[in-house]
């Protein structure tokens, strides 16, 4: 499923994963900086986006920022179950994301809400739902929350 | 805290900035307020650190970086914090943070996230924080993700 990006997709990629302006034509403030007009930026990102490359343009939330609260969770998933767990975990819009990984805890996923009670709740729901343990793994520190995959 | 107005920026916005010279005019057409109060609190809600930035989110996979390892460590209580933001300052690492350990089951405290175009290249990474955390790390795993099962970040209500 790998994209095919050419020199100016790859300095796009990496140059907005800085930030963007807040401003009347950002497009075309950022476009300078890449040495092309503000359409031809435009048909950029919204290919990248096309393309897959992107998952998203966007202003980029904090949910603990939003009085909100974040957590990893750990599920240990029987294989013949995994589909309909990946389903009925999903299924909460609170899971922001979810991957699947190669470990005897084969289900990671993120509970985000901007109301804090609700990662317990939502954690709470999804033992109940699948009868499996969920174990959660809430940061205790940030070290570092990197914006530098280059490519 | 958040007022209406902020509530209903993020919700507009929150799956992707419109793709229009002027977006956040087109923004405030949306919501029906001036353009000036939607750069404001944009810009407000930035420098209160509840929106980190406004940016393109990669998908490492579809750009070739194919291998996704959360490495775990057991570090010792007594060195993490000492350890953990010299992990997190390697340019490889793209997360950073310490967690709860739930033993017996998992030990391990310290997480760092690392990608690369294939595994051999995540193992080279890996090499290279052992090397960093030597004997203060009792063990360590490194958990591949084989499928991305969701991924649409924190959703806000408007």
């Amino acid at each position: 499923m790998s994209v095919e990006l050419d020199g100016l997709d790859r300095r796009i990629v990496n140059g907005l994963q800085g930030g963007f302006p807040v401003s009347e034509r950002p497009y075309a403030e950022a476009a300078e900086a890449f040495g092309i007009a503000e359409d031809e930026l435009i048909a950029r990102i919204d290919r990248l986006l096309e393309a897959g490359a992107l998952s998203r343009f966007a202003p980029l939330f904090n949910a603990e920022r939003l009085g909100g609260a974040v957590c990893l969770c750990g599920l240990a998933v029987p294989a013949a179950r995994f589909d309909a767990v990946a389903e009925q975990v999903n299924a909460h819009p609170e899971v922001a994301h979810n991957y699947a990984r190669e470990h005897a805890l084969n289900m990671w996923f993120v509970l985000a809400s901007e109301r804090p009670e609700r990662i317990e709740e939502v954690a709470a729901a999804i033992e109940a739902e699948t009868g499996l343990t969920v174990y959660r793994l809430p940061k205790l520190d940030e070290y570092y929350i990197g914006l530098k995959v280059e490519v | 805290m958040l007022d209406d107005l902020d509530r209903r920026i993020i919700a507009a916005t929150q799956t992707g900035l419109p793709l229009t010279p002027r977006p956040y005019h087109a923004l405030a057409e949306t919501l029906g307020v001036p353009a000036q109060e939607v750069m404001d609190r944009l810009r407000g809600m930035q420098a209160r650190g509840v929106v980190r930035r406004i940016g393109a989110v990669p998908n490492h996979y579809a750009l070739g970086w194919s291998a996704n390892g959360m490495s775990v460590w057991d570090v010792a209580e007594a060195r993490v914090e000492e350890l953990g933001p010299q992990v997190g300052a390697l340019d490889f690492v793209s997360h950073c943070y310490r967690r709860p350990r739930h033993l017996p089951l998992w030990p391990y405290n310290l997480f760092a996230m690392v990608h690369g175009r294939g595994r051999d290249e995540v193992e080279e990474k890996v090499a290279r924080i052992a090397a960093l955390l030597g004997p203060a790390s009792r063990a360590h795993e490194v958990l591949y993700s084989t499928r991305i099962l969701k991924k649409t970040g924190l959703r806000i209500a408007a």
